[in-house]
C-alpha cells in the first residue's frame, strides 16, 4: 500500500479535554506526530504568560495542534466528503496542514516576534522544508508534498478551500483555541456550539461557507471571540507580564550588543543576538530554556536586566494607569523627564501598551476587500456578509474599541529612600 | 513611545489623504519591503498581504482624534478617506520620525490605483522566487483580478523605481 493511503492496523485515539477523543488512524499523521519537531511543542505554552494571570493557562501548542487536526477531520469525514465541491484527493494535504500549522512557533513568541524580528510562519516553512523529521515523514508521500503543506499553511496555495477550513474568520485554529484556551483558563466565556457549526459548514470552490440556519450558532461563536479578546487574551495583567518579558530581551539584546560580559554565557541567544539564527539554532530553544535563562539573569551584575528577571520569574509585575494617548500624551513626555530625574530609567520602567500590540483579534466584517469575511448561504444559493443578516454580529463588529495602558513599577515610586520629592510628583501624575 | 503611530501617521501626512483601507494596507507594505521601519506584521490573504496590526492601529488612531475617517458609498461597496486631523499634526510636531524618502514614495504609491498596488504587493510578497514563478502564483491566486503579463511587467519596473528613490540597490 502506498504510504499516503496506509492505516494503522488499529485507530489511535488522545483523550482531550476540549474534544473528548483526538483520533488517529492515518500512519502519515502518526508518524508527523512522533517527529521531535512536533514534540518540541509540548515545550511552548499556547498562550504564552497568560498563565500569571490564569494559573491554569499551562497548556501547549502541543494540545492545540491536535486539536485543530481533530477538528478538521470531523469537518471532512462527518460534513464535507461526498460534496461536489469537496475532493476527497486533498484530504491527507488538509490534515497534514491542520497538525502543522503552528509548527513553527517558538518560546513566547510574540515577544521574541517583537525584539527579534522573527515571524514564526517562517519558522514553519523553513521546519517543513528543511532537513527535518517533519520533512521525512512528508516527502515520503511524494517529493512536492512538503511545499504543498507550506503552501497551505502560508495561505499561498491555489486550494483556497483548504486555506480557508485553517485559517479564516470561522476556522478550525480559532474555534479550537476558543475552547482550549475557555477551558484552561476556567472563565465561561469562550464556549459555543461547535458541533452546530460543524453541521452548518459547507464547502465552495474557494471558502467554507455557513448555511443561513446555523446563522445563531456562528453569532455564539462571535460573541465568544469578542469576549474571549476582552477578558482573556487583553487581560491588563497578562499584559503586564508581556511587557516585562519584551524588555527582558531588549535589555539582554542591548546588553550583548554594549559587549557587556554575562556571568553565564548566554549560548542559546548568541545566534539570535547575532540576527542570524540558523533552523537548528531555534529548534533548540523552549520555554524552559528560557525560563533557566530569566532564573540565572536574576544574579546579573546588569541591574535592570536582574531587576526584570526577578519580577518575571516572582510574578512582581507592572501596575497600570489606564492611558488616553490623544489627551496625556504630554503628560507621558513630563513622565518620561521626571523617570530619568529619579534615576529609573523609563525605556524599561515606562511602557505603553496597546490594543495594536495584541496578535488576536475580533470579527470584523471585512469591507472593500481588505480579508475574507464569513460568508452565510441563503437559501437561493446567495451568498451574504454575515453581519449584514445578523445585528447581534453588526452591533459588535461596528463598533470600534482599542485600549491604551501605562505600565510602570509601582514599588519603584513607592520606595522614598532616593529620590523622593520628584517620585511624588510622579505618583501624583500617575493617580 | 507611540512611535508606530507616529511612523503610520507621518505616512498619511506626506500623503495628503490615502483613499481606501486596501490602498493603504498595500501602500504600508510596499514601504516596509522597500525598508522603511514600519513594525506592522504581515500575513499572505485572500487579498494578499494583510495587517491586523495595522487595521487596529488605524482604528487606535482615528479613536485618539488623531486620524480622520470619511465613510462613503461608492457602488456596492464602502470606501473610506483618511486624512491627518490638526490634533494628529500637533502630535506629531513633538514626535515626528527620520524616514527620508517618506514623501517621495509615498506621493507617488498614492498616484496608483489599489489595483496595481495589489499586484506589486503581491510581486514583493514572493520576492524570493524567480519572476516566472511569481506570474504563475500571480494568475492562479490573482486570477479574479485578471492581472496581464504586461501588467506585470509594469510592477516589477514600479518596484525599481522605488527602489531608485530610496537609495536601495537596483536590479
Amino acid at each position: 500500500m502506498v504510504y499516503s493511503a496506509e492505516k494503522l492496523s488499529e485507530e489511535k485515539v488522545f483523550k482531550d479535554p476540549v474534544h473528548r477523543y483526538v483520533h488517529v488512524r492515518d500512519r502519515v499523521i502518526w508518524d508527523l506526530i512522533g517527529t521531535k519537531e512536533f514534540q518540541r511543542l509540548r515545550r511552548i505554552k499556547q498562550l504564552g504568560t497568560t498563565f500569571l494571570t490564569f494559573h491554569g493557562a499551562e497548556h501547549s501548542r502541543f494540545n492545540h495542534s491536535l486539536g485543530v487536526y481533530e477538528i478538521v477531520r470531523r469537518m471532512i469525514d462527518d460534513v464535507f466528503a461526498g460534496r461536489p465541491a469537496w475532493n476527497d484527493e486533498d484530504r491527507l494535504l488538509t490534515l497534514c496542514a491542520a497538525l502543522l500549522h503552528d509548527l513553527g512557533h517558538g518560546p513566547f513568541s510574540h515577544a521574541f516576534e517583537k525584539v527579534f524580528d522573527f515571524d514564526h510562519e517562517e519558522f514553519t516553512r523553513a521546519i517543513i522544508l528543511g532537513d527535518t523529521e517533519v520533512n521525512q515523514v512528508l516527502t515520503r508521500v511524494s517529493p512536492d508534498f512538503p511545499q504543498k503543506v507550506a503552501e497551505v499553511i502560508g495561505k499561498t496555495s491555489e486550494k483556497k478551500l483548504i486555506v480557508s477550513m485553517i485559517s479564516s474568520q470561522i476556522d478550525a485554529d480559532r474555534m479550537d483555541y476558543l475552547q482550549r484556551d475557555a477551558y484552561f483558563t476556567g472563565v465561561s466565556y469562550g464556549q459555543f456550539d461547535m458541533e452546530r457549526i460543524l453541521r452548518v459548514m459547507r464547502p465552495r470552490e474557494d471558502q467554507v461557507v455557513i448555511k443561513k440556519s446555523g446563522m445563531h450558532a456562528v453569532e455564539d461563536y462571535i460573541m465568544s471571540r469578542y469576549q474571549m479578546y476582552w477578558q482573556v487574551y487583553f487581560h491588563p495583567v497578562s499584559r503586564s507580564a508581556e511587557v516585562i518579558l519584551t524588555k527582558i530581551l531588549h535589555r539582554a539584546k542591548e546588553l550583548f550588543k554594549k559587549n557587556y560580559t554575562f556571568k553565564y554565557e548566554p549560548i542559546h541567544f548568541i545566534s539570535i543576538f547575532h540576527e542570524i539564527v540558523t533552523l537548528e539554532d531555534y529548534l533548540k530553544l523552549d520555554e524552559a530554556v528560557i525560563m533557566y535563562y530569566f532564573q540565572i539573569w536574576q544574579e546579573e551584575e546588569d541591574p535592570i536586566l536582574s531587576d526584570l528577571c526577578r519580577r518575571f520569574v516572582n510574578r512582581n509585575l507592572f501596575k497600570y494607569a489606564e492611558f488616553d494617548p490623544a489627551k496625556e500624551y504630554k503628560k507621558l513626555a513630563e513622565l518620561t523627564t521626571l523617570f530619568v530625574k529619579a534615576g529609573i530609567d523609563p525605556d524599561y520602567y515606562l511602557v505603553v501598551d496597546s490594543s495594536s500590540d495584541l496578535p488576536y483579534d475580533f470579527y470584523r466584517p471585512g469591507e472593500e476587500e481588505e480579508r475574507l469575511p464569513i460568508h452565510l448561504l441563503m437559501k437561493n444559493g446567495e451568498l451574504r456578509e454575515l453581519s449584514r443578516e445578523s445585528e447581534i454580529v453588526d452591533s459588535i463588529s461596528g463598533k470600534r474599541r482599542t485600549d491604551h495602558k501605562l505600565y510602570y513599577p509601582a514599588d519603584f515610586l513607592e520606595d522614598e529612600s532616593n529620590h523622593s520629592a520628584v517620585k511624588k510628583q510622579i505618583r501624583a501624575l500617575l493617580d | 513611545m507611540l512611535k508606530d503611530h507616529a511612523k503610520l501617521m507621518q505616512a498619511i501626512m506626506v500623503s495628503g489623504e490615502i483613499i481606501g483601507r486596501k490602498k493603504l494596507q498595500k501602500m504600508i507594505y510596499i514601504a516596509k519591503k522597500m525598508d522603511f521601519p514600519f513594525q506592522e506584521r504581515f500575513q499572505f490573504h485572500f487579498y494578499g498581504p494583510y495587517s491586523e496590526e495595522l487595521t487596529t492601529r488605524v482604528e487606535e488612531l482615528c479613536n485618539m482624534g488623531f486620524l480622520n475617517e470619511v465613510k462613503e458609498k461608492k457602488g456596492g461597496y464602502y470606501q473610506y478617506r483618511y486624512t491627518l486631523t490638526e490634533s494628529g499634526k500637533e502630535f506629531l510636531s513633538l514626535n515626528e520620525v527620520d524616514m527620508p524618502f517618506l514623501k517621495e514614495c509615498f506621493n507617488d504609491m498614492n498616484d496608483q490605483n489599489a489595483r496595481f498596488l495589489e499586484l506589486v504587493s503581491t510581486v514583493l510578497y514572493f520576492d524570493n522566487l524567480p519572476k516566472d514563478e511569481v506570474a504563475s502564483k500571480v494568475f492562479t491566486l490573482k486570477s479574479s483580478q485578471r492581472y496581464t503579463e504586461t501588467e506585470i511587467d509594469e510592477a516589477y519596473a514600479y518596484i525599481e523605481m522605488l527602489k531608485g528613490k530610496t537609495g536601495q540597490p537596483v536590479a
